[in-house]
Order: C-alpha cells, then structure tokens, then sequence
C-alpha cells in the first residue's frame, strides 16, 4: 500500500490546528490589547468579530456539514440577541457578576434561538435544496418584522408583551425593556473580549465533538448522498432538525454576546444583509472547513475598517478583495502553490492525484 | 469454475419456490401480486415471488425489465400501487425506506451510491448510526458511553472490512477508492445495517473476469457467514448460474420464469426474451 490519503490524520491535525490557531490570536490580542497597542477602533471590534466567528462556524454546521444551503441565520442571532439581552436586563439585579450574567444570558439566548429554530425547522426541513434556502431567507425576515413590533416590559406585577403597539400598560416604576423598532437602549455593556473567546472555543469544541460522532456521520452521510443515507437506515428529517437546531442555538448565543457589545440593538441590524454576510464567511472559508470560516470572518470583519482612508471606494475595494480572493482560493495552480508553502498540509494534495494514487495502490 | 451442490426446489403456498432446507423457515420475502405504474406505465405487475430464508437468488431479466423497480418497490423508494410485500411476515404497507431498512432489507445501487468525501470506514460506521445508541450530549462531551460505543463501532467496521480484505484502506476517502473497490464497500456498507435479506443490484457490473470470481466467492462467504438470504440482479449470466439457487425472470414488468438455473437456461420463454424469436419456430 502505497501513501495513500489517510483522512483520520488529517482531520486530528486540522481540529488541533484549529484550536491552536484561534487560542494563539486571542493570547496576541489580549496581549496587545493591554499594552495599548491596538486603536481604540480595534479594539471595539474584538467582541463583534467573536461573535461573527461562531456565527460562521455555527452556520457552517448547517451548509458545509449537512450541505443545505440557510439564507435566514441572521434572524437566529437577532433571537438569540433580543432573548438574551432581555434576560439579562431581567437578572441584573439576581446574578450580580457580570460574566456569570453574560453566560446565563447567552444560555437564554441560545435556548430561544434552538426554540425558533426548532419551530422553523418543521416546514422548512421538508424541503431540499433551492426551495429550502428561499424559506430560510423568508424566516429571517419573519423573525426580523416580528421583533420590530415586539413589545416587552417588566413591572412588580411580571412579564408583559404586546404585538404592533405598545399595549403593555407597565404599572407605575415598571420597564419597557424591548420597544418595538427602538429595539433595547441601555444594554450594560458586558460582552468582552476573553466570554467571546470562550463562547468561540465552546462553538468549535460542540461543532467539531458533533462532526465526529454518529450524528455528525450521518449529517454527511445526508449531505453526501441522501438516498443512500435513507437505504442504510438514517433518518434525514431527524439528524437535518438536529443540526439545524445546534446551528440555531449556537447563532442565539453569539447574537447574544454580539448585542451586549452595545449599548442599543434594533432588529434591523440582523437582516437579509447580515445572513449573507455570513454565508460569504462560510463559503469563503470552505464549506465544512472550521478554521476556514473563522479566518474569512476574523479577515471580512476587519477589512471594511482598514479600507476606511479610501473613503468612498471602500465598498468598492471591498467587493473586489472578495472576488480576487474568491477567484484565488479556487484555482487550482494557486491552491497548490499554498499547500507547497503549507508544511501541514503534506498529505493534503488535490483530489485528482489522490485518484490516481489509490488507484495505483489497489 | 464453481461446482456447488445443486439445490432442490420445493414449492410452497404463494406460487413460487424456495430451497428445501429452508422449508421449515417462514420465508424472509413474499411479494404478492406486486404492481406498480408509472407515469401510466405499468413498470411491475403481478409480480409473485418468495424468497426463502437463506436463499441466494437472481432476478435477471433484458434491459427495462424493471428489475431495479423491484429493488426499489422492496426499499420502499417507490411504493407499490397494488400488493403486498411481506417481510418476514410483516407487511411492510406504509412503511418508508428507513423503516424497511431497520426491519431488515438493505440494498447496493447499480450506479455507486457512496458517501464520496468519508472515510471508509465512516462510511460503514454511518450503516451502524442505529445500532449505536449514545444521544447529542454523549457525543459533545465525549462520555464515556460514546467513547466505548465508537471504540466497539470501528471494531465491528474494520471486522466487517476484512470480508473484503479492506480494513487496510479505513482511512482513505471513499471516493478515491478503485471501482471493484467501492462495489465491495457499497456491500460492506449494506451488511453493517445488519439485514436478514440483502439485495445487489448489478454487483458484477464493471468488474473485470477475475475480479467477478472474487465477488461470487465473496457472496458464498457472506451467505454463509451471515445465514441471510441474497437477492441480485445481474446480467453476468456466468455469475448467476453459479452463485444463485432460484432465478427469477422479468420481462416487460411480468415475470417469465421462474426456477432453477438449469430450468432458466432451457425455457424457451426466456431464451425468446434475451436472443428473439428462433426462425421458422412459430
């Protein structure tokens, strides 16, 4: 036998390599962030570029590793945002650590978002392919039209909501906390750079044990080839809702971390824009491809920032850094000109020669 | 190339006939008055057969026969307008492709239906998803019910492997594999669902002729092994004659013949059916 392409090795590298890259960048920021080596600019976007991370590996989840295409996972994150920061407004005064509140709060946040996922999952996951992808972008939308007419307040006699207008009628010393189109106002600010680095290793750790389980098998097996999933007994509906719930879940609590950066967030900011947004992370990353992910979103986070001195070109410079990394990361001559630089990647050749190499094996 | 012993068919209530050592078995199979259209199209009809419960059998029949049909009536991919099948003596009405696969009927694909971008060996652990039983949490913080249950799982998928003298190739991606090869894996993949009756369909397609002797010496040690009955479709009439004790012919949708591979190879309905009507017969 000869080197034949052992995709066990490559998978434990690619997780290990994973971690490592992502606990290295924080410990580098973290590190400048208190020398004061980073602008005040940057280190405003730590926390947004967490959440955008796992946004993009829970997303990730969904397209890469169950291979259906989800236009609306912004509408889980505004879920997992207005939910959590809500709770947390809630709690302020019965978990009095901020850190302790954040995470009860992403975990509110993340239970909302599973909940909607898990109740959008029902008609959508009857669908496949294209069709699947135009409902997911009709939900976001759903969920964003939902929360601009949602109106929450708290007072001494509980919990009171209201739809369209606000009919909450709170008693004297109660609190509007979530007003409609005004969104929250006034979030504490307790989202920090070390909870995003936490939530983004807790995401990869979830998404990677899932991958290589029984579960996340038959997620590919899905992807790979349905009716062959269903011939040795995999229940699609079942692992598709599965994974869709986790990705909803995960989505919820970056949402969360993501509006406690803030002092206000409105429902608008999570649109149609946002969700494609995402979706560019993952497919510039690599579908299925983790560290991919978390790179393109890290990098697409930062570079509208850095294109600021060209002022108004800068969408425009924009738009053509995507295509020419798009283009590049696609061509075969130049991937195999990066691998070569890459000293991991020895065993990872492209596709055509692991064809002729198995072949001469057998 | 094979002398095997040849065995006596018996019948048995529903019109049809199966090994006599497994006579005293109910049979694992009964399709009664089978039928599907299709876009109008009767693709099956009247389709009676019975497979007895360690039986090796052959559905063969020119292209267009409908013979995959079948396959896929069986799976429950399309399901049948008239009839009824009886798995192990249930009927299977209503039931899904899921369903029938865990009451025990697994199936290969004419053309290779593999997980391409898994491993192997994944791709067998995948057909054994229902065996395992740790839930999601297990899985995410790697319990010890999940670590002893994937450990058991691979153990069982590289035994599975060695059938086939694969289990060097675990870890190479299933679709950089030689074709012999991921024929051989599609039937691994199909034995790890543990089924009481497996159905091949074309199994010898693109094989060379010393690889398809492997392949009938590979189904014998599975029947054998596994004391499951094996139903295939095949057009290598060399590895039907040798490998299968009762041979169905389709036609058209119907079936022209049924019986022994010596009764198959002198009806003149089925020589008409492969080679046209002899001159100067009528």
């Amino acid at each position: 036998m000869k080197r034949l392409i052992n995709l066990k090795r490559i998978e434990a590298r690619r997780i290990f390599i994973t971690y490592a890259i992502v606990t290295l960048a924080y410990i580098i920021f973290q590190v400048m962030s208190s020398a004061g080596l980073l602008s005040s600019s940057m280190r405003g976007m730590l926390v947004p570029i967490c959440a955008y991370m796992v946004m993009a590996v829970s997303l990730n989840l969904v397209v890469g590793v169950l291979g259906e295409l989800s236009l609306g996972h912004a509408g889980f994150m505004s879920v997992g945002a207005f939910s959590g920061v809500a709770a947390a407004v809630l709690m302020q005064n019965i978990i009095p650590i901020a850190a302790l509140r954040l995470t009860a709060a992403m975990l509110v946040g993340a239970a909302f978002a599973a909940l909607a996922g898990f109740l959008i999952g029902i008609p959508v996951l009857r669908l496949k392919g294209d069709y699947l992808a135009i409902v997911t972008l009709a939900f976001g939308e759903i969920i964003k039209s939902l929360l601009n007419n949602f109106y929450l307040g708290v007072d001494s006699g509980g919990l009171h909501f209201s739809m369209l207008t606000d009919n909450t009628r709170l008693l004297e010393g109660g609190r509007l906390i979530i007003r409609g189109p005004m969104g929250i106002s006034g979030i504490q600010k307790i989202a920090t750079f070390p909870a995003g680095f936490a939530l983004t290793i807790i995401a990869l750790a979830i998404v990677f044990n899932l991958v290589n389980s029984r579960m996340g098998r038959s997620f590919m097996a899905i992807r790979d080839d349905r009716i062959a999933a269903e011939s040795v007994g995999i229940d699609i509906t079942k692992y598709k809702m599965m994974a869709f719930v986790m990705s909803a879940a995960i989505a919820g609590a970056a949402g969360c971390l993501f509006a406690m950066n803030y002092s206000t967030i409105v429902a608008n900011k999570f649109d149609f824009n946002t969700s494609i947004l995402i979706l560019v992370f993952v497919v510039l990353g690599g579908q299925g491809n983790m560290l991919g992910s978390i790179i393109a979103a890290a990098a697409l986070t930062i570079l509208p920032e850095k294109l600021r001195s060209f002022a108004d070109y800068r969408m425009l410079l924009y738009a053509v850094v995507l295509i020419a990394v798009m283009l590049g990361t696609n061509n075969a001559g130049i991937k195999r000109f990066f691998d070569k630089l890459n000293p991991f990647n020895r065993f990872n050749n492209n596709n055509k020669d692991e064809d002729d190499e198995a072949g001469e094996a057998a | 190339m094979f002398s095997r012993a040849k065995t006596k068919l018996v019948p048995v209530p529903s019109k049809s006939m199966i090994p006599e050592r497994d006579i005293d078995k109910s049979p694992i199979l009964e399709c009664i008055n089978l039928g599907i259209t299709l876009g109008g199209l009767k693709a099956v009809e009247d389709f009676n057969l019975t497979i007895g419960r360690t039986e090796i059998a052959g559905l063969i029949g020119p292209n267009g026969a409908g013979k995959t049909t079948v396959f896929n009536l069986l799976m429950k991919v399309y399901q049948p307008t008239t009839g009824t099948i009886l798995l192990n003596g249930r009927d299977t009405h209503g039931m899904d492709t899921v369903q029938v696969n865990k009451a025990g009927i697994a199936r290969t694909f004419q053309n290779i239906r593999l997980f391409r971008n898994l491993s192997v060996v994944d791709n067998v652990k995948i057909a054994m998803n229902n065996e395992m039983r740790y839930n999601m949490w297990s899985a995410i913080l790697r319990l010890p019910n999940y670590k002893h249950e994937e450990l058991a799982a691979h153990r069982k998928a590289l035994k599975l492997l060695s059938i086939f003298d694969m289990q060097d190739m675990a870890d190479v991606r299933a679709g950089s594999l030689p074709y012999g090869a991921q024929r051989r894996l599609e039937i691994v993949r199909a034995l790890a669902t543990n089924p009481s009756l497996l159905l091949l369909d074309e199994p010898a397609a693109g094989m060379n002729p010393s690889e398809t002797v492997e392949l009938m010496e590979s189904i014998r040690k599975i029947h054998d092994m596994f004391q499951i009955a094996i139903v295939l479709i095949e057009h290598d009439m060399n590895l039907v004659m040798n490998v299968c004790e009762g041979i169905c012919v389709l036609n058209f949708g119907h079936i022209i013949a049924k019986g022994t591979p010596e009764d198959i190879q002198s009806n003149p309905a089925v020589i008409e059916a492969y080679l046209g009507k002899q001159k100067g017969a009528q």
